[in-house]
């Protein structure tokens, strides 16, 4: 079945060319750190726990050494190819769009967890070869502008992944649990407003801290969402539930612990101030977080 | 208490600007040790998440083609095209791209767009090539682009939860369960709508600011 198989390959075989192309411009701390990524990618699931968490102690003790070079500044691009060099950028969202409807019919042949992911590669395919034919562009061309586009976001690139991976750690360490009995212990008995703003603030502060609402919901639903909410107040689980993760949505906007969210766009975008990202979306998320607590408390009142 | 230490580190690491890759696994050998694991244990165990989420990181597999078009001139394309419609705002344009997100995300087609699909090589471009035409200050540029970025992961947020197989409705159901509740998806996802339009409200009224204060700056300019 394709599945995340046929996405890893592809990702494993772009980052292996930026590996080579580094190597042969003797930047060899960011090849080192795409070899490893493309081991990752093609080979991980033969590695095993502890030769995987090896490789990604070598990932940061090549960050951390400050060896990784940016891409050398390239002339900026005049106009050419008219209208035709939209075609490649608009096949990627279509193709991903249409293929995840489409692969949703074959569930035998496609992972339908999957789809969109799988649908999104094929569609990066297809636009790489119409890069050959509408535009001309040699096989090499499209990995040596990639590599600078990477070059540029650095090691940020596995920020996100490394987060998430200190997210299991977290869970299995039980600070969770922890957070959740402090954050219990300090609402009055019996106040409405003490709960919902203990719930709704606590899935915002607790997602700042981990980056990740997911991580937040078992968290506050164990400790105020279902003792208090739910049972002792008697409130919609429909409600409860889905606005408080939304409130931890409003944290997930405010945090550099959500690299992938906050930090990579900047990155991508090559913004000066890295949290340039993120000051843009504070004031939409701090009144919104605000709303959220309003129809948490308006259901519930 | 003592794995409470590695929120700690994290924390201050970040605001003492050491390496982040370094600060969170040093933060992970930190908890890990509050908790009483062995080394190798936590070491594993972070292997172990690492290799599971890496489809985080496969979305790059775009910047061959992104890359590629950038120096086949997409961006100035870019620019050229909303230099042809004569009613593009930067806020205008944003506030569509607001809602194409909210309503294909709430489609459950989440990977569609995104800071590297669509964000980079169209919306940031135009949307910067709009706010020049509107007399913006060169250094609006950076304000624009960092809107743009935010306005996707807003429409994304506050869209895709009203989509019934997302991974946070199937959370919640999962967690509740465990207490007993039973709960439909759709129950779920139809809570998601109000937060969804004041989503909406809110950051459209911030992308209405900014085009006043570009238009503002442009007549101060002149």
């Amino acid at each position: 079945m394709i599945g995340l198989n046929l996405v890893y390959a592809v990702a494993g075989i772009a980052f292996a060319i930026f590996a080579l192309l580094s190597v042969r411009d003797r930047r060899f701390a960011n090849a080192a750190f795409y070899a490893l990524i493309t081991l990752s990618f093609l080979f991980g699931d033969m590695l095993g726990d502890v030769a995987n968490g090896v490789l990604v102690l070598a990932l940061v003790g090549i960050a951390a050494s400050g060896q990784m070079r940016r891409a050398e500044a390239v002339a900026p691009a005049e106009d050419r190819h008219g209208a035709k060099v939209f075609v490649p950028a608009l096949v990627i969202p279509a193709v991903a769009l249409l293929g995840t409807l489409a692969f949703k019919q074959v569930p035998a042949l496609v992972d339908p967890k999957q789809a969109t992911l799988v649908a999104l590669t094929l569609g990066t395919v297809i636009a790489l070869v119409l890069c050959g034919i509408l535009l001309r562009a040699r096989a090499a061309e499209p990995f040596v502008a990639g590599r600078g586009l990477i070059d540029d976001i650095g090691w940020v690139a596995v920020m996100p992944q490394m987060l998430a991976s200190l997210g299991a750690v977290f869970a299995l360490a039980g600070v969770g649990e922890v957070v959740g009995e402090l954050i219990g212990a300090v609402i009055p008995a019996g106040s409405v407003i003490g709960g919902v703003l203990a719930y709704a603030l606590g899935m915002a502060l607790f997602t700042i801290v981990m980056g990740n609402a997911f991580a937040a919901f078992p968290v506050m639903a164990a400790a105020v969402g279902v003792p208090i909410l739910i049972r002792q107040m008697g409130a919609d689980p429909a409600v409860v539930a889905a606005v408080g993760m939304l409130a931890g949505f409003c944290g997930t906007l405010m945090t550099p612990m959500a690299a992938n969210f906050n930090l990579l766009p900047a990155a991508l975008l090559g913004l000066r101030d890295k949290y340039a990202v993120i000051r843009a979306q504070v004031p939409t998320a701090l009144p919104l977080l605000a709303f959220n607590i309003l129809l948490l408390y308006g259901m519930i009142a | 208490m003592w794995v409470l230490a590695g929120i700690v580190v994290i924390a201050g690491g970040f605001l003492l600007r050491f390496n982040p890759l370094l600060v969170i696994i040093v933060s992970a050998l930190v908890t890990g040790f509050a908790a009483g694991l062995d080394p190798v244990r936590i070491v594993a165990t972070f292997g172990h998440a690492f290799n599971e989420t890496r489809y985080v990181t496969a979305i790059y597999m775009v910047l061959p083609v992104i890359g590629l078009l950038e120096r086949r001139g997409l961006q100035a394309r870019a620019r050229t095209l909303v230099a042809g419609f004569r009613g593009a705002t930067a806020g205008r344009l944003l506030t569509g791209y607001l809602l194409f997100r909210q309503v294909t995300a709430a489609l459950g087609l989440t990977s569609v767009a995104g800071p590297a699909q669509t964000v980079r090589p169209l919306v940031a471009p135009m949307a910067e090539a709009a706010a020049e035409r509107q007399g913006g200050a060169p250094e609006d540029a950076e304000r624009v682009k960092a809107m743009a970025a935010a306005t996707d992961t807003v429409g994304l947020f506050f869209g895709e939860d009203i989509f019934l197989a997302v991974g946070s409705i199937l959370l919640m159901k999962g967690v509740l369960e465990g207490y007993g509740i039973m709960l439909e998806p759709f129950q779920l996802s139809i809570w998601a709508i109000p937060t969804a339009i004041a989503a909406f409200v809110i950051h459209g009224s911030r992308l209405w600011w900014l085009d006043r204060r570009l238009s503002r700056e442009g007549r101060g300019a002149r």
